[in-house]
């Protein structure tokens, strides 16, 4: 644990300081809210309560804005995200089955990080990648001409 | 900091000398590491390229050229082609601009054929096994302009994308860059500016399709200071991504095309919103605003004309409503993004409550093209209610996907079937869906229907951002529509009832009928409450939402009457319509699937053929998957 605490403690430095050069400012409010989720993976509760501070704006505001935007998560997401796109494209050419084969091998539904903080699976947004659908990103990374039968696959080089 | 251009001869010299670099290598190879190709492997044949050059003694960066020494070949990353699906693509061109027609372009290439090409560069010869094939005739094509999915096309505001280098903005110089901006700001008047996009023809590419034009001049004629120009890179319809392929392949059109709408309104100060689902062109629209500031073209006193502007990139956050005018002024102010009724415009009350001209990407691409083509070459383009190219991003059951930018007023059919190749499933075409969730889904009989505006809208569709996707037999047209519910369902913002609440009814409906479950009244109430939604919602988002239901039902109510009173569903989609059955004189009754099914809907005597009782059985395929006679099987 003591090493997660150092580097957390790190992370709120460098967020408090960013936060520190906007003060007042609330249209810095949602480039701070994605330093944070970029940052933390999540976007917590003492970060949400120093940003309403220091932009002078109140919490339910923070708060109403980390909920309605996608990309903004309340709770960690795990250390591989999987975003399964499920654009007109992709859909079209068969990424429900891909998704419901994620979900199957990693038992969670879309939506969910499995107990060991390991994996989240996410159905997101087109991807803009149509011409290679169905396409899934895992962190950075795209894998094009997705099937149910290459998830196993996917999953093995994320360890 | 100094600029490096401070007035138009500078700008000049500069263009001249890179382009005298540029034909100083005997061939210039242009890897494409836009987002489709990066995730095929493109850097790795970029890496390998260098490397394959490198073993034999050669250099290839642009700056060993501009200090004038002369060498075989200029490796280059370019942007997108709008053909990712035939990528990594590398192009081989005979060096210096303007030499079209003369290159070669590789498809599919991996990383090991690096050491062919270079080979083939050096001996002047071309490596056929990397070039187009089309599959229906077995012609094999060697320059890109010559595949006909390219043929068809008129490229305006993709141009350079996939032949310049996106992060050198000395490359874009070369091709001609900022000269719009230069002719502007030097030449010409703002109201001679508003006054030559009024005559273009041109209408915004964002899906509205209102008058760029008079957009301008309202904006122009607002009082109130200071004034704002947006980019809208929210490009959220899915399956639509030229507005990627732009900001990711040549950024400095973009920017460019905002300078001149800032120039034309009086205003300093533009946004680019670029959805965050795009990190590459985040990226790359980046270093363009930080280029063309180091470069003195963005900044004070842009080229010595008195005029400044500076652009400011904000990154979406995820929603789709955000690309909605007035969601993404509330979102770039740092609020929850959600719609306000209009008027005001944001022409006359935009960001911080100033006047504020909002464009989209592809819109304002086209501004440079009509600033240095002139209105009446970009009119005459298209049709005459609507001037110019549109790209639509081809999608689906087609055996070529991407982007196509083609004259408005190309008809549906020569899209599908001379740029898209057909349907790649060998299968009947049954129906094109254009214009993302807010559009709708055309018949086989509206095939030779002029894509443009005016023409969509009217058979109950829309040219939207330009996404079309093909469907082929094989798909649900009930189920297509309540994926488009589904999807505007979970992005409606929730500000107004209409949309909310309605959109999850018109979603249960759906649902409804695809569980079998549904009757006339249901139908009748589908499409009643569709009207509604589209009358009484207050944004765009709401009052487009019905569309994919009604069109579908105009065109293709059979077929949802299949579901609803004989129970089936003629594409063998929905689930819940099939029927398991057992095929008796292949059952051996060896009672494996009796054994495996989870809700003990299959009975028989050993040995004696089984039969599944429809009543029990919840489709869940587990007995087809352990039949080892191939004796189960599905009806719709
Ligand atoms: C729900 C909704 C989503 C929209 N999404 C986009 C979008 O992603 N990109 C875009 O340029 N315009 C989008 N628009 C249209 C914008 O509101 C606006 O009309 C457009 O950006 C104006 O630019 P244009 O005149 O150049 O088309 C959307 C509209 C609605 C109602
Ligand atoms: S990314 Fe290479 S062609 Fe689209």
């Amino acid at each position: 644990m003591g090493e997660q605490a150092c580097a957390c403690e790190e992370k709120y430095k460098e967020i408090e300081e960013a936060i520190g050069e906007y003060k007042g400012d609330r249209s810095a409010l949602i480039p701070l809210l994605q330093k944070t989720q970029r940052l933390f993976g999540y976007v917590p509760r003492a970060v949400q309560v120093k940003i309403a501070e220091e932009l002078g704006i109140p919490l339910t505001d923070v708060y109403g804005t980390v909920t309605f935007y996608s990309f903004f998560s309340l709770k960690p997401k795990g250390k591989y995200n999987i975003q399964c796109c499920n654009g007109t494209a992709c859909y079209v050419r068969g990424a429900p089955k891909v998704i419901e084969r994620f979900e199957k091998e990693l038992g969670i539904k879309a939506g969910d990080t499995t107990d060991d903080g390991k994996y989240s699976l996410q159905v997101v947004r087109c991807l803009g990648a149509c011409g290679l659908s169905p396409t899934i990103m895992v962190n950075q990374d795209t894998h094009a001409r997705m099937k149910p039968d290459k998830v196993p696959e996917v999953l093995k080089k994320y360890v | 900091m100094t600029k490096t251009i401070s007035n138009v001869n500078e700008l000049q010299k500069l263009r001249e000398q890179y382009k005298a670099a540029i034909s100083q290598a005997k061939v210039r190879v242009l890897v494409c590491t836009g987002t489709g190709c990066v995730a095929n492997g493109s850097l790795r044949v970029y890496e390998k390229l260098a490397e394959a050059a490198r073993k034999r003694g050669l250099e290839t960066s642009i700056e060993v050229l501009m200090k004038g020494e002369k060498e075989p070949l200029l490796l280059s990353k370019s942007g997108c082609h709008g053909f990712c699906q035939k990528g990594p693509l590398v192009r081989v061109e005979v060096s210096g601009t303007g030499r079209e027609g003369s290159n070669t372009l590789y498809i599919h290439v991996k990383p090991e054929d690096a050491d062919d090409i270079i080979e083939s560069i050096i001996a002047g010869t071309v490596v056929e096994r990397l070039l187009y094939r089309d599959l229906s005739t077995g012609q094999v094509y060697k320059s890109e302009e010559e595949i006909p999915f390219y043929r068809l096309q008129k490229r305006v505001t993709l141009e350079h994308c996939g032949k310049i280098d996106p992060e050198d903005i000395r490359d874009y110089i070369a091709h001609g860059g900022y000269s719009a901006v230069s002719k502007v700001l030097l030449e010409t008047t703002p109201d001679e500016v508003v006054d030559l996009v009024s005559r273009s023809g041109l209408r915004g590419r964002g899906g509205g399709g209102f008058p760029t034009g008079k957009k301008w001049s309202f904006a122009k004629a607002a009082k109130g200071s200071p004034k704002y120009v947006i980019c809208n890179g929210d490009e959220g319809d899915p399956g639509a991504f030229m507005d990627r392929s732009v900001m990711e392949g040549d950024p400095h059109r973009v920017l460019e095309g905002m300078i001149i709408a800032g120039y034309a309104i009086g205003a300093s100060h533009g946004y680019v919103y670029v959805r965050a689902e795009y990190p590459l062109a985040v990226r790359r629209m980046r270093k363009a605003v930080d280029d063309a500031r180091s470069f003195g073209l963005l900044g004070d006193n842009i080229l010595g004309s008195g005029f400044s502007f500076d652009v400011t990139i904000r990154e979406g956050a995820g929603a789709f409503v955000c690309g909605e005018e007035t969601a993404l002024i509330a979102s770039i102010e740092g609020k929850r993004g959600m719609p306000r009724p209009r008027p005001p415009f944001p022409a006359n009350c935009g960001v911080w409550g100033k006047p504020t001209v909002i464009n989209n990407v592809e819109t304002l691409a086209n501004i440079p093209s009509i600033v240095l083509n002139g209105a009446d070459w970009f009119r005459a383009l298209g049709t005459p209610a609507s001037g110019g190219c549109k790209t639509f991003a081809l999608a689906g059951q087609v055996a070529n996907t991407g982007l196509v930018e083609v004259p408005m007023g190309t008809t549906l059919r020569q899209v599908i079937f001379e740029c898209g190749g057909g349907i790649r499933t060998g299968k009947k075409f049954k129906a094109a869906q254009i214009g993302g969730p807010s559009g709708g889904c055309l018949p086989e009989s509206l095939l030779d229907l002029p894509l443009e505006y005016d023409t969509l809208t009217k058979v109950g569709a829309m040219v939207g951002s330009g996404g079309l996707v093909v469907m082929d037999e094989s798909t649900c047209m009930v189920e297509v529509a309540r994926f488009f519910m589904n999807f505007i369902q979970s992005e409606s913002c929730g500000k107004c009832v209409p949309c909310r609440e309605g959109t999850k009814q018109l979603l249960a409906i759906l649902d409804k009928i695809i569980a079998g479950k549904a009757t006339m009244e249901d139908l009748q109430l589908l499409e009643e409450l569709a009207l509604i939604v589209k009358d009484a919602s207050l944004c765009g988002l709401g009052k487009t939402a019905p569309n994919p239901v009604l069109s579908t039902l105009k065109y293709f109510r059979d077929e949802y009457i299949a579901h609803v009173v004989n129970k089936r569903c003629p594409a063998g989609v929905c689930t819940a319509l099939k029927e398991y059955y057992i095929d008796e004189t292949k059952c051996r009754g060896c009672t494996l699937c009796a054994r495996v099914c989870p809700v003990s809907a299959i009975k028989g005597e050993k040995g004696k053929p089984h039969q599944i009782d429809p009543s029990k059985c919840i489709k869940c395929g587990t007995c087809i998957q352990k039949c080892r006679f191939g004796a189960i099987s599905v009806r719709s």
